[in-house]
């Protein structure tokens, strides 16, 4: 048995091996995938352009912009001459922000008075706006209460904040985490949907039925190479994310791989499932797609998923790639105890039996 | 066959694909006239769909120049779109459209509107028989009536030339009869028809011929001429004693035969030219053995113009043989009955296959044969029934058994990517040899099929020849019982299989049982007994000849296994519209 498995095996191998299309694809192209990726998505605000229309004469306001100057978050700071020039600012996305001050600001202040600074944010970039927000009430608390301490009062509460995990709230450290869930993902799906729906269109499948392998040999000698050339890939997205873009492993790598194992059984589980189905390549590549995309979108990657409403919350729990962002997150940044990994490699091995063992199934009914 | 002006002049044309680099066709001069048909004649990868692609404007030449109807396909694509009719090998039907529903749709596409459509599709229907199957999705029709429904939407709008790629393919011989009707009928009405083929014999129903190899043209002309190259030189041994297959294996080592190949009980033999016709006792077929003149036919011509067959005895001759126990029973179908929803693909078919037999299943595409091969080979399970391979059920011990059998998917299905030492070591571990005995296993094929010079090349790039020996190589490393064979020599040159049956005659002389699924009544020849499936049913069996005789009349008092077909089947549908 073991020796028609391992012909299997490496037979499997070669065939990724030695077509280039296959090798870039499934080897290359992830690590490369990476490293753009965690530049371009970072949910940080940084650089964006900000406007200010100041009506104001006075001292007051002069000193609040230079904070806003000497902060490294807005690239450019434009100053409007009259508030038409505010809506057009907005709608060019020239800025994203504008911060207005009345023309009696530095008055009133001066006269101890309340004052109001009106921002202007652009709804369209919702995120970036509730940032700028925080970035700008940081600004102004400070500066109440230097105002405050000037005149001998003290502030009577204020917030110290301490993050911890990502204490310099790194953006990468946090993209880096579930991008290499997701892209170790799409590795296992991209190499064990098309494996059976190739050798179907190229007529080998049949070669395979009707030689002594039973659907279980099949099974494992489908899915061990899938495995290895993931966790190979995955090893260089790891090496890749430690050494050049300096995330740190905190937790156990041991705990890291071994967690992978079961993910990537259930995610290729997955992919043999939609190959057995698919009787062309190009089917098994639309069916990938079509579970590709929502899996990734309900996995917690770009959204929390404790936002979600209940019953996607529940969808979620039978997608691996929820269960492995999770434990990647934890591993990485911190040193995740056995518990929390085991609370979520429980769920995919679950995934993976079933699929798996439902691939195997439908290898033999789905002979036309 | 008037002295009309040509309809296409191809001057010094060649069409190179720069990507594979494959020359397709190489230098190609010829001239294709109206009011007749030409056969576009040659095995896969001869060149005759670019050639079609060419005339029709879909495809550019690398050299030369074509003209047709006055028109140059390169620069006038639009007008001679409007004057020449193609219909490709796929038929370019859609499937889940019905047969009235395509016509529609190619009526919408020329153009033909208003009453002229509706006169159009009543004569296009009237012409083709598919009148009370308008209705029908077209995946759902027969692939005779595919092919005519093909035909029809090519002929929407009265072409001046109709190209027909290989319409005869997957059809079965009553259909392949009409579709030949209907294209008379069409050349008789001035029409230029192109009709390409991979079967030699239809070059005899072609008034010209252009005979196509590796995109040479190596004949053009009628067909009667070539054939008559080989006038006197063809025989037919019949009454032969002891086994036909070795007969034929010694037969072919004599200088003074230029080709053979079995018919039935018989051999047919062509001798090399001013060779003196040896006698049946030279042979060594025994005292009995008649030698008759028989008529020369198309593809007796073309192995003379390719300088004959193999002549080495397969390499398999000289391996040991076991024929310890000939009256044993290899392969047995009881039964097998197979229905898909409520549609019945085979039903209730039985027969059992002998050690060291050549079984055929013989039918058109979508008869059931390849539904009852599947079945027997353990890759469909039978709804009712059961098929016994080596003495094993295939669903009760599919493992066991299916170590028993080896098995070769039409079209060779290899990995391409792979080396051809790969391929071999990947059989063979499947089939769980391991160690010596793999590389003894190996090695002997490697030389015996001469693939030591190929072992790095990657399984793609061979050429077909040893495509097919790797194929079957890799289909009897294990040295199976029981061979099964699906399509195995479709659309191959006459060459090649020639070389394969060599292979598996000396193969079975070992002792292995060979199940063979084909809808070329040449290769059903080869067989000893064969089942006709039809419509789901096995509707005869028995040897080649004994098909033959039962088809005998008046009228067809020498009759071929393709008349005796047609016979068989008609009687069928007769007796199935009773009850």
């Amino acid at each position: 048995m073991w020796h028609r498995i391992l012909a299997l095996i490496i037979k499997e191998l070669w065939t990724n091996a030695r077509d280039p299309k296959t090798r870039w694809v499934v080897l290359f192209s992830p690590p490369f995938l990476l490293l753009i990726y965690a530049f371009a998505i970072t949910q940080d605000v940084s650089n964006v352009p900000i406007a200010i229309y100041n009506q104001d004469m006075g001292v007051e306001s002069r000193e609040f912009i230079g904070r806003l100057e000497g902060s490294s978050t807005f690239s450019k700071i434009e100053y409007l001459q009259s508030s038409a020039e505010i809506i057009s600012t907005i709608e060019s996305k020239s800025a994203a922000m504008v911060i207005q001050f009345g023309p009696d600001f530095s008055r009133k202040l001066g006269a101890g008075d309340d004052v109001n600074i009106q921002i202007i944010l652009d709804g369209r970039r919702s995120n970036t706006a509730q940032i700028l927000i925080g970035y700008v009430s940081q600004i102004l608390e400070s500066y109440n209460r230097e105002r405050l301490a000037e005149r001998g009062f003290s502030a009577p509460t204020k917030i110290v904040s301490r993050i911890w995990f990502n204490p310099n709230l790194k953006p990468i450290w946090s993209a880096v985490p579930s991008l290499f869930a997701v892209m170790t993902a799409i590795v296992g799906f991209m190499i064990s949907a098309l494996t059976i729906a190739r050798e179907r269109e190229m007529g080998t499948f049949e070669q395979l039925l009707v030689s002594p392998l039973k659907p279980l040999e099949i099974l494992i000698g489908k899915t061990a190479p899938a495995l290895l050339i993931a966790i190979t890939s995955a090893t260089a997205m790891l090496v890749l994310g430690t050494l050049v873009l300096d995330v740190p492993v905190r937790g156990s790598l041991a705990l890291l791989y071994l967690s992978m194992i079961i993910y990537l059984a259930s995610i290729i589980g997955i992919g043999l499932f939609i190959s057995s189905l698919a009787a062309t390549q190009q089917q098994a590549i639309v069916g990938l797609f079509v579970y590709m995309v929502p899996a990734v979108l309900i996995s917690g990657y770009a959204t929390p998923v404790e936002n979600m409403p209940d019953f996607l919350q529940w969808v979620a729990e039978t997608n691996p790639i929820r269960h492995f962002i999770v434990i990647c997150k934890g591993v990485f940044l911190k040193d995740a105890p056995l518990s929390v990994v085991f609370q979520h490699s429980w769920p995919m091995a679950l995934i993976a039996v079933v699929t798996l063992s439902s691939g195997a199934w439908l290898f033999r009914r789905r002979v036309s | 066959m008037k002295h009309d002006t040509a309809l296409v002049t191809i001057s010094g044309v060649s069409k190179l694909f720069e990507n594979a680099n494959i020359l397709a066709i190489s230098d190609l001069t010829s001239q294709i006239r109206p009011g007749r048909v030409t056969g576009l004649v040659g095995p896969d990868g001869a060149g005759k769909t670019t050639l079609l692609r060419l005339i029709s404007g879909l495809l550019r030449p690398s050299e030369g120049k074509l003209e047709v109807c006055g028109f140059d396909p390169v620069k006038e694509p639009n007008s001679v779109h409007e004057v020449v009719a193609y219909m490709p090998q796929r038929f370019g039907l859609y499937d889940d459209l019905t047969v009235f529903e395509n016509l529609n749709l190619y009526a919408d596409l020329r153009s033909v509107t208003g009453p002229q459509r509706a006169a159009t599709f009543e004569r296009l229907l009237e012409f083709t028989g598919l009148k009370p199957f308008t209705k029908r999705l077209a995946g759902a029709l027969s692939g005779g009536m595919k092919q005519k429904l093909g035909i029809a939407c090519a002929l929407i709008e009265t072409p001046r030339l109709l190209l027909l790629d290989e319409p005869s393919v997957g059809v079965d011989p009553l259909s392949r009869r009409e579709l030949w009707q209907m294209v008379y009928e069409l050349v008789d009405q001035g029409i230029g028809v192109i009709w390409s083929t991979a079967y030699l014999d239809e070059a005899e129903r072609c008034a010209s011929v252009m005979l196509l190899n590796e995109g040479k043209l190596i004949y053009d002309g009628p067909p009667d001429a070539l054939t008559d190259r080989v006038q006197g030189r063809a025989f037919l041994l019949s009454n032969i004693e002891g086994d036909r297959r070795s007969v034929l294996a010694r037969t072919l080592e004599k200088t003074a035969i230029l080709d053979g190949v079995i018919q039935g009980r018989n051999i047919r033999i062509v001798t090399a030219k001013g060779a003196i016709t040896p006698l049946p006792s030279d042979l060594l077929a025994g005292e009995a053995a008649i030698m008759a003149s028989t008529p020369p036919r198309f593809e007796d011509a073309f192995m003379d113009l390719m300088g004959g067959g193999q002549k080495q005895p397969s390499p398999f001759l000289k391996l040991q043989s076991t024929n310890a126990h000939q009256n044993e029973i290899a392969v047995e179908a009881m039964g097998l009955t197979r229905r898909f929803g409520d549609f019945t693909a085979t039903d209730n078919i039985s027969f059992e296959v002998k050690r060291g037999e050549i079984y055929g299943l013989i039918g058109p595409n979508g008869a059931g044969k390849s539904t009852t091969f599947k079945m027997l080979c353990g890759l469909l399970k039978p709804s009712e029934g059961f098929a016994r391979v080596a003495g094993m059920d295939l669903q009760k011990a599919p493992s066991k058994a299916r170590a028993r059998l080896g098995y070769m998917a039409q079209k060779f299905s290899l990995y391409g990517d792979l080396s051809v030492s790969q391929n071999m070591d990947f059989f063979a571990g499947i089939y769980g040899l391991i160690g010596k005995k793999r590389r003894e296993a190996i090695e002997t094929l490697v030389s015996t099929f001469g693939l030591a010079s190929y072992l790095e090349t990657n399984a793609i790039m061979l050429p077909l020849g040893y495509k097919q020996r790797l194929a079957l190589a890799c289909a009897v490393l294990h040295e199976p019982d029981v061979l099964f064979l699906d399509e195995p020599t479709s659309g191959v040159d006459p060459l090649t299989r020639r070389e394969f049956w060599s292979h598996i005659n000396a193969m079975v002389g070992n002792g292995v049982t060979v199940v063979v699924t084909t809808h070329f009544l040449e290769e059903a020849e080869y067989c000893d007994r064969m089942a006709l499936i039809y419509r789901g049913r096995m509707i005869a069996a028995g040897a080649p000849d004994e098909l033959k005789a039962s088809a005998r009349s008046e009228d067809i008092p020498e009759p071929t296994l393709e008349d005796a077909f047609i016979a068989l089947v008609e009687k069928d549908d007769r007796q199935r519209e009773q009850t």
